[in-house]
Formats: C-alpha cells, structure tokens, sequence
C-alpha cells in the first residue's frame, strides 16, 4: 500500500501565466516588425515629457505608437496625442504596475504590422513594474538630476531588470550640483556595464545620441529577428 | 506594493496544479523568493494571509526561502555572491559584466499537504 508524500515537488513560477502571455507578445510583436520600448520611472521623473518629445520628433517619418499607464486620469495620454501619433491610456484602477494582460488587452483593434515602435509608458513607480515582463524588446529606466544620484541604490532592482538608464533633466544639473560620476557609478554598482544616456526633454540636448542609441537597438533586434 | 498581487498569483497557481492531481488538502506552500524579484517577504506573508480569506487555502502556511544573489562572470567564468544588492561589480574588475545567475526566483518549490 503506497501513502499519500507528504511534500509534492511543484518547482512553478508565481508569474507563470504573466510570463507566458509576455512571451506571446514578444512574438506577435517580432512577427509584426515592431520594436517595443516601455519606459518606467518614479512618478515626475519625465516619462510623459521624453514620450511626447520623442513621438514629436519621431511622427509621422516613423509609424509609432504609445500605450501610457497611470492608475487614473487620462492626461497623459491627452498630452501625448499631441504628436499625432495613435495613443491609448492604461487605467489601472489601484494597480502599480502594469501586467502583459494589460498590454494584450490594450492592443486590441491595432494593426501592429503597420507599426515600427511601439511605447510603453508604465505606471510611476519604481518598485512593482519590475517584477512583470510586458514582451517588450528594451525597457528604459528613467532618473532625473533632481531626484539624487543615489536613486539607484535604493532601487536596485528596478536597474536591474532594465537595459538601458536614461539620466533626464539635465538642464537642472547645475541648479542641483548633481554629480555625475557618482550617479555613473551607482548605476554601475547595481547593473554594471548599463548603457547610460542623458536628455533634457526641455531644451532638446542629448536627443540626437538617444535617436540614434534606439536606431542602433532596433536594427539589432531586427537582424535578430531575420536571423 | 504588488504583494497582494502576487498572492493572488500564488494562490491561482497551487489550485491549478491541486486541480491538476485531482484535487490537494494543501497545508503549506513553499516558495522560492529570490533578493532581487522585487516583492518583499514581510508584505507578501501580510498579504497571503488576506488573500487566502474564503479560498480553499484558507489556515495554509506561506513557508518562504530567501534565495541569495548569485552572479556569474563570464570574463572570470567565475560564480561570486555578490556582499548587497547595491554592489554588483566582479571581485576582479568593474569592467567586467556579471549575470544574475540566482536571485530573480519567484517560484513555488513544494506543496506540503495535510496529513
């Protein structure tokens, strides 16, 4: 006569089935073509600003798209129609993060093969988006001068689910003696080897080096995909 | 503070695989919680508790093992534990470019069942 174990082995991801959705996405947007970039912050590190900037320089040369999360309101997605590109706001209720159900479910109706980017804008918050893959290609971590250059060592983990820190708001730099090594070296010590770029939504510098930074990631990813 | 969310998440996953052996009397749920996974162990065992309320898990025990971050070097081809989150660099140089080998589980190990 066989006993009931008392311990069954399981070994199963918490965020399997958010994995497995993300998964699907990363493919339906490799089949499509498009390259997708969400971007997570702090709330007011600039997220909403570098978005409606980069749709602006980006539309209509590039086909590119934004979803915005926020938990309420849907001003972001108001400012960023702006740039005349398609925008569809994420309300997420009480929810910090966004999930991959989110994004599926806020692509409806789109023909994503008509697209060449597609943005993600997470919820402000630098903590929850990091456990929750969304099927993007890169994911931009957001500081700015004013928030301190320690900020990635108080959020290790957010740096380092992402590929790429963008330092935003440096024409504040001088007015907040914001030490650049240091910041460098922070976002070293939690994800060495980072790309880091530096923008000022507000007077238009490092724009061109990000432009070209994402030009460079695209065509990779799309070799990749070809391959 | 996605905690709750993650509960849920947890308890979704062991009534899939108790349905999947036909139906489990599970007294405790053992889970991996990696250091950089992002959810916090004292948020998570508040919130499970919540969660549980009026589910067949309801009275179950979380029993959570912190899992460590591990890195691996491929420069060094050299594993290391890293000494805190906020210092991620290879013992051998700062240019070097280690991986996160261990520390993103998020996983539920084992099903302990009433007995």
């Amino acid at each position: 006569m066989t006993s009931t174990p008392r311990l069954i082995e399981v070994r199963r991801n918490v965020l399997k089935q958010n994995d497995i959705l993300a998964r699907a996405l990363r493919q339906r947007f490799s089949d499509a073509g498009v390259f997708v970039v969400s971007v997570v912050s702090s709330p007011g590190a600039g997220k909403t600003a570098f978005l409606e900037s980069l749709l602006t320089e980006l539309h209509p040369q590039k086909r590119v798209a934004a979803l915005v999360g926020d938990l309420a309101t849907a001003n972001d997605a108001e400012r960023l129609a702006r740039s005349g590109a398609p925008i569809r706001q994420i309300t997420t209720g009480t929810i910090c993060h966004l999930d991959a159900a989110m994004v599926e479910r806020s692509l409806q109706g789109w023909a994503l093969a008509d697209l060449d980017i597609l943005f993600i804008e997470n919820v402000g918050n630098l903590v929850c988006p990091s456990s929750y893959d969304l099927g993007e290609d890169l994911r931009i971590v957001v500081m700015s001068v004013t928030e301190g250059e320690d900020k990635p060592l108080k959020y290790p983990t957010i740096f380092n689910t992402a590929d790429v820190a963008l330092i935003s708001k440096i024409d504040l730099a001088p007015h907040v003696n914001f030490d650049w090594p240091s910041a460098q070296r922070n976002i070293h010590a939690v994800r060495p080897g980072m790309d880091i770029l530096r923008l000022s939504s507000k007077t238009g510098e490092g724009m061109p080096d990000f432009m070209q930074y994402l030009e460079s990631r695209r065509s990779q990813s799309r070799y990749l995909a070809a391959d | 503070m996605h905690e709750l969310s993650v509960a849920l998440s947890i308890i979704d996953g062991v009534m899939e695989e108790s349905e999947r052996r036909g139906g489990l009397q599970v007294a405790a749920i053992h889970l991996k919680l990696g250091s950089l996974s992002g959810v916090s162990k004292d948020a998570l065992l508040f919130s499970y508790d919540l969660a549980c309320n009026d589910t067949p898990l309801e009275g179950s025990q979380l029993v959570i093992e912190e899992i460590p971050a591990v890195l691996y070097c491929p420069t060094c081809e050299a594993e290391h534990s890293p000494p805190s989150l906020q210092d991620f660099f290879c013992p051998a140089s700062p240019d070097h470019i280690p991986q996160v080998l261990h520390g993103r589980e998020l996983e539920i190990s084992a099903l302990e069942l009433q007995g």
